[in-house]
Formats: C-alpha cells, structure tokens, sequence
C-alpha cells in the first residue's frame, strides 16, 4: 500500500512543480545556475566512465569473438551499438541517478530541514516550483548533451584501446563503427536519456522535498532517491526499448 | 490585529492545540510562551498557514485566513515576515542577496534600488561588513540579524518570529529581542514572539499568551505574570533558578 501513497504524493507533487514560475527572469537565471551545476559538473565522471566502459567493451568483444571467420571490423560495429543502444543512455543515467539525483534530494532535503522551504512558503512563493522546476529543465535540456558526448568518447575509448592493445586495428574499427549504421539508434539513446532525466530529476526532488526529521533523515532520502530513481530507470529502460525498437 | 478563534489542531490521533482563542494587537510584541512541546510552535505556523488546522479560524485585519483563496493568500503572505528558529536563509545566497530575495521575487524596481532598499534593513538590523558573506560565514547572532532584516525587506504588517534567541548567547539574545520591539514600533507590525525564554518575556513581552498542553492558560502582561496563581505558570516561570531566587528574596 505505501507505493500508491508515494505515487499518489508524487503525482500531486509534480502538479506542484509544474505551476506557473513567480518570475521569469529568476526562472531563466535558475535555469542557466542548473546547467551549470547537474550537467557541466557531470561532464567529467562522464568522460572518465565512457572512455573506460567503451575500451572495455571493444577489448571484451574482441577476445570473446577472436574467430578468423569472423572479421575484425565487426568489434567495432559491436563496441558501436553497446554503446549507443544502452551505455551511453542507461548505464550514464544509471550513474547520474547516483550523482544528481544524490545531489538535488540531499539539497532540497537540507533546505527543508531547515525551514528554508517553509520561508520561500511563508513569502508566498511555491517552494516546489521554485526550486524543482528549473532543475528538471536544466535536467532534461543538459542530458542529450551529455549522453551524445559519452558516446563519442566511448567509442573513442574504444578505438584507442583497439589500437593500443593491437586487437581491433584502427581502421577496422573505424569501418566497423559506420558499417550497417542506423541513425534512429542515436534518437532512441535520447529519447531514453530525456526521460531518464525527467525520473532522476523529479523522483529525487521528491524524497528531498517530503524530508521530515534532521541529518539521518536527509542521508536516508538522498538512499531511497538513488535507489528509486534507479529502479524507475530499469523499468522504463524496459517500457521504451518495447515502444521504440519492437 | 491578528485573531486566533477556537483553533484545534491534530497530526493523525494527536491533538496538539486544544482550542486556542486570542488576539495579537497591532504595534506590540505579543509573545506566546509555555515549555517544549506545548504547542507553541504548531500554533504559530497555523497562524501563518504552513500547518492547516482542524477547526477554528485565524483573522488577518478581520478577514478570515481560511476564506481567502490563493491569490489573496499569496497577497497576504507578502504582507508577512517571519523569523525562524534557525534564521532559514538561503545557503547559496550571500547575507545581501538574502535580503534581497523578496525583492526580486515580488518587486520590478532597478537592481539599484533593490541593493538601496537591502541596504538599508542591513543598516536598520546593525549588521557591518557582511554584504558579501555567505551566511555559513557568519555567526548566529549575525544570522538573526540578517534573517530580521530579510523579514522587513517587503515592509510586512506582520512579523512572525519563532523562538528567536534560541542558541544565542544571554547578551546577543537581549539585542534581538530589542531589535524586534523597536522594529514593531517602527513599522507599527503586529508581532508574534514565540519563546519560553523569561528574559525576553520580561523584556520585551507587551501581551503574553501562555500555552500548556495545547490550551492557552493565561493572558496578561509582563508586569502581572508574576502575581498570577497558577501553578502550572508559576512552575513555567520559576523553572529558572535565578527568577525563583528573585522570589524567594521578594526583590
């Protein structure tokens, strides 16, 4: 029964967040201070992740399909669609879900603990919208940046580790990489990260906004926020690949 | 003149506020006592809307709180500044840019006379050199300050202050209590301190309502609390060594 308490709550929540902004010049600043914080900052755990995971799938392909019948450009056409299809989008929010989605309850927590939220209320300002919205938007605009440069350095991981190691010369894999390429791959890896982001944003700001008690508790929403998110993220990782690729 | 009528308030079985009726007049400090989990704080957030009560009704100026709808409540709340217990300023804004955060949410005045206007409550609250100062740079006392004068920023009718000396050391404590008297008389607010602190009773304490158990069990002045015959108020106010001393001595 709590899970139709929670969704009930989050669905009212959301109506909330989605109110009219007091101002939009505030908005728009907002909006640029979230950019800045949730996808600027997340660039570097980003690049690091994508040019690890993409050198390890291109090596782990190449050894498990070390088959002279079968040639070596297909490691990169394999590195390629891993990459697009599923790391870049579900595995980088899957990470994100860690880091953002950590960051934006542990605030929002904060600031309800400490009556923050109850003062933007008492002036008469709608804390959730306030607060929530120009972070989902920041969210949702910032992720098809970020998803798209993970691709790119993963697949560059990729070719390096491919050509370092002298498994996948590189211009197989470059070969390997634009043989049979289908450009709906990229928007289905976007589609997916916008609404990733949408679950990260909202699910996190969620457990941080209803935060009752101190520390302990805000530690424990920022848990249940990553855990929730994560989760959410699977199952809709799920939903859309039936939607979009059946 | 706020106006507190039969209110009652639980949170699921628990009734917290027993029905309180009072009246906070305009221009005083009306100060609302009792002990730790009295209800003091419960009735004080009812009165400013952020607890929606059971039953009863709460007049701002006559009109009913409850009857107004959203945009008069939005309204209405511009009209209202509020200290918290632990001031509840913004992390990431500096002292300035807290005080002027009503501002740029509710005014459409020039970045110029906004800083004019912040510095002018920085002065009023007799803050030096903390204009660029984060408020996790600044000490508690400093915070008050900043928070009192982010209440006054808009020019509020009614000022809310919720336990507003609490952490504070007794001389940093006596000059917040005189900063919220003299800035009620100023602006001529209605006033509500909410505090179980004796010294701010006696100091600034115009009209006293005292809450026990979620029931209001006196209404006076600071001048008659100490001839009241009630045991449970008597035990509230000689809690404190020092007031029983002064007792016990007749001084």
């Amino acid at each position: 029964m709590r899970i139709f308490f929670h969704l009930g709550r989050y669905c009212l929540f959301l109506k909330k967040v989605f109110g009219k902004p007091e101002k939009h010049s505030v908005f728009i600043k907002q909006i640029v201070r979230e950019v800045d914080k949730l996808g600027i900052d997340s660039l570097g755990i980003v690049i690091i992740i994508s040019v690890f995971m993409g050198a390890v799938i291109t090596l782990q392909t190449a050894y498990n399909i070390d088959l002279p019948i079968i040639p070596k450009y297909t490691v990169g056409l394999a590195a390629r669609d891993s990459i697009l299809l599923e790391f870049s989008s579900t595995i980088v929010g899957l990470i994100l879900a860690g880091k953002v989605g950590s960051n934006i309850a542990s605030e929002i927590g904060t600031m309800r603990v400490t009556e923050q939220i109850d003062a933007l209320e008492i002036m008469g300002i709608n804390p959730a919208g306030y607060l929530v919205l120009p972070k989902v938007v920041a969210f949702v605009f910032i992720i098809p940046a970020l998803v798209t440069i993970s691709m790119a350095v993963g697949i560059g991981g990729g070719y390096l580790a491919g050509s370092i190691t002298g498994e996948v010369p590189g211009p197989e894999y470059i070969y390997g990489i634009q043989y049979a390429f289908q450009p709906f791959y990229i928007v289905y890896a976007l589609s997916k990260a916008v609404v990733f982001a949408f679950i990260i944003s909202t699910i996190s700001a969620y457990w941080g906004y209803y935060v009752q008690g101190g520390a302990l508790e805000v530690g424990k929403a920022s848990t249940q926020a990553v855990v929730a998110s994560s989760v959410q993220i699977l199952l809709f990782n799920l939903i859309l690949t039936q939607l979009l690729l059946a | 003149m706020i106006e507190a009528i039969d209110i009652h308030k639980s949170f699921d079985d628990k009734e917290i506020l027993k029905g309180i009726s009072a009246g906070f007049e305009k221009g005083k400090t009306n100060l609302i006592i009792g002990q730790s989990g009295s209800g003091k704080t419960v009735l004080l957030k009812s009165l400013v809307g952020l607890h929606d009560i059971t039953s009863g009704d709460i007049r701002y100026d006559g009109h009913s709180f409850l009857e107004l709808d959203n945009t008069a409540k939005k309204r209405l709340r511009q009209d209202i500044g509020m200290l918290f217990q632990g001031s509840a300023l913004f992390d990431s804004l500096t002292v300035e840019e807290n005080i002027r955060f009503p501002l740029d949410m509710f005014t459409n005045w020039s970045l110029e006379k906004k800083r004019e206007r912040a510095n002018f409550c920085i002065d009023r609250v007799k803050l030096e050199n903390a204009n660029n100062k984060f408020p996790s740079e600044i000490s508690g006392g400093m915070q008050k300050r900043v928070a009192i004068a982010r209440a006054i920023s808009l020019n509020p009718k009614y000022l809310f202050c919720d336990e507003p000396n609490s952490g504070l050391d007794p001389r940093t404590a006596i000059i917040i209590d005189e900063l919220i008297q003299e800035i009620t008389k100023e602006f001529d607010m209605t006033t509500i301190v909410n505090t179980h602190d004796m010294n701010s009773v006696m100091g600034i304490g115009e009209k006293i309502i005292f809450i026990y158990q979620g029931h209001k069990l006196w209404e006076g002045t600071k001048d008659d609390i100490f001839h009241v015959q009630n045991k449970e108020l008597e035990d509230f106010i000689f809690a404190s060594k020092l007031f029983k001393k002064i007792r016990d001595n007749n001084i």
